[in-house]
């Protein structure tokens, strides 16, 4: 980006050009005791200075690349990012790039928000990818809106399993609130081991949509095919909430029939920071796309022939369709978007897989050793992906601090979101943590479980 | 521009059939919004209607626009086949272009072919 400097003259130039003498003139319309509140700042540092006083916080943070081992996801995993993914990030062009609405001067953010869409298609199965939204909790309320439009409102319940992340439930609810759409499932304190195919129960004509995950909150995987069959039998549309990783070792989504696939894009080359930024993907069935909330970009060709991109059906947004668009928000992801892409190519379908087979073996490895403690058991015996609820016999609360003592994160405390599961944490594994870290992981819940 | 005299139309550019109680958009809305990608009908077969109210959902490459009907009734057909083929409402938007027909319907306030060209021709100006 052209940096612009400001000389005096420059200045005092546009300046003459409004018709004021001074700065101060200009900013006279700003009531006085507004214009320079006093910010009490302590005395300037020189730049030696300022790097030790920054350096100095800087050390007081804890991370999980070099002080402590983390065994905690619940929707935000620890995998390894490629040093590529960040120096792609930092070009310029990304860095600043805004919505791309001129195709003339933003073929490079436009192809690369096509890619991202691509890949994301594969890995779920479906048609088409919008060019992504928030996060993954909004990608899954996008779901709602797009079922209450293809039903024009006709359809006003929806379904959600108990097991979809809490979090997902809340914001669902939130959007729900002013829709007028009553959400059945969703219920905290529902019998967590029941069949998924339960769920066909609650579906009935006013159904407009049933969301499930997968795999679900406490990482069971369930090939939902007869599910899907069930909810469609009834007319009503399917979502699922998927783990991009375990994507790359599962059945997709897409195969088992459903209509709508979201997500969040943070496991593909996202940092976990503070719990975000992040990116959620949106994936449908052609025959949906005219009802998809977001934008979309499509491939093209110009006035030479040459291959090209350029924003597609734009007229379903909000922009032009007003009111009556399916959804109020077309912001994307984009630079998140297109970190996931880069780091989607860099591993490719092989390395995808790769870290999926690490995470699912280390997780397995790791269930099977922390199920020997004693006082200690995992809460299900289904098939896990890299995640498991496991009961320590005690508050939750109270082993992680023992843990952190050691250096380690431990799992998400269930009790939180579901009160059967008292004293029950989420256990995360990933190609990070070692053989190693397991094992001390095992040994320190022992000590634990003996005192 | 093109407006079959047994015609008549609304000022939101619909067509009625009064013979049939068929509907659709004119000549003069499909070539205001161009290349019609999407259309979705938002009424059903035996619904009843009222004249003004929204029955279908137009988007071409460059507009989006709601189609009003030009007489309120009974639902008697619906034109399922086009949604699969929006592009006909520019190719042939008074014949395989129809949207739904109503049975003895109330009209809404409508004008003859000459009135309607008239009124297009004043405001392509």
């Amino acid at each position: 980006m052209t940096y612009i400097p400001i000389s005096p003259k420059e200045r005092d130039a546009m300046l003459e050009t409004v018709g004021v003498k001074s700065l101060d003139d200009l900013f006279e319309a700003v009531p006085a005791k507004h214009r320079f509140p006093k910010l009490n700042l302590p005395p300037a540092l020189t730049e030696m200075e300022a790097m030790d006083e920054l350096s100095g916080l800087a050390q007081a943070n804890e991370n999980v690349r070099a002080d402590l081992v983390s065994f905690l996801g619940a929707g935000m995993y620890n995998h390894y990012i490629p040093s590529v993914v960040d120096h792609i990030l930092r070009r310029g062009e990304f860095y600043t790039a805004y919505t791309p609405y001129q195709p003339e001067i933003s073929q490079g953010t436009l192809q690369a928000t096509f890619e991202y869409q691509s890949l994301m298609s594969a890995l779920t199965g479906m048609d088409v990818s919008n060019a992504s939204h928030y996060d993954g909790a909004t990608a899954a309320a996008e779901a709602v809106n797009l079922a209450y439009a293809q039903f024009r409102g006709k359809r006003r319940k929806v379904v959600i399993s108990p097991t979809v992340h809490p979090q997902y439930r809340a914001v669902i609810r939130t959007y729900a609130q002013g829709m007028d759409v009553q959400l059945a499932g969703d219920d905290a304190n529902a019998n967590l081991d029941s069949d998924p195919n339960d769920l066909a129960n609650l579906i009935d004509d006013n159904t407009s949509l049933l969301i499930v995950q997968y795999p679900d909150f406490f990482g069971r995987v369930y090939d939902y095919t007869k599910l899907i069959e069930a909810a469609h039998a009834k007319g009503a549309l399917v979502c699922v909430v998927a783990n991009p990783t375990a994507l790359a070792m599962f059945k997709t989504p897409g195969s088992m029939g459903a209509d709508i696939v979201v997500g969040d894009g943070q496991p593909l080359g996202i940092p976990m920071w503070y719990g975000g930024p992040s990116v959620g993907f949106f994936t449908t069935r052609k025959q949906y796309v005219h009802k998809m909330a977001g934008r979309l970009v499509g491939e093209t060709v110009d006035n030479r022939g040459q291959r090209s991109y350029v924003l597609t059906l734009t007229a379903r947004e909000q922009h032009i369709k007003r009111e009556r668009a399916t959804s109020n928000i077309c912001t994307n992801q984009g630079l998140i978007a297109l970190g996931t892409a880069v780091y989607l190519s860099l591993l490719g379908k092989r390395g995808l897989r790769q870290v999926a087979e690490l995470c699912y073996q280390k997780a397995h490895y790791a269930a099977q050793q922390l199920s020997k403690i004693k006082g200690m058991g995992l809460c299900f015996t289904e098939p896990f992906f890299h995640e498991f609820a496991l009961c320590v016999g005690r508050p939750v609360e109270e082993v992680n601090a023992h843990l952190l003592e050691h250096g380690i994160i431990g799992g998400y405390d269930l009790s939180q979101d579901y009160p059967a599961l008292n004293d029950h944490m989420l256990v995360a594994v990933t190609e990070m943590n070692s053989k190693e870290d397991i094992d001390i992981l095992v040994e320190v819940l022992s000590e634990v479980s003996h005192d | 521009m093109n407006a079959p005299a047994n015609l008549k139309y609304t000022k939101s550019d619909e067509w009625l059939d009064p013979a049939s109680g068929a509907m659709g958009i004119s000549d003069y809305a499909q070539s205001q919004l161009s290349d019609i990608v999407f259309v979705e009908l938002l009424v059903d077969e035996g619904d009843t209607i009222e004249a003004g109210k929204p029955i279908a959902s137009v988007e071409s490459v460059k507009a989006s626009a709601e189609i009003y009907a030009s007489a309120g009734g009974k639902v008697i057909a619906v034109n399922k086949g086009l949604p699969d083929k929006p592009e006909t409402l520019n190719s042939d938007p008074y014949g395989e272009g129809w949207m739904i027909k109503v049975e003895s319907g109330s009209p809404a306030e409508v004008m003859d072919s000459t009135a309607y060209e008239k009124y297009c021709e004043e405001r392509s100006h």
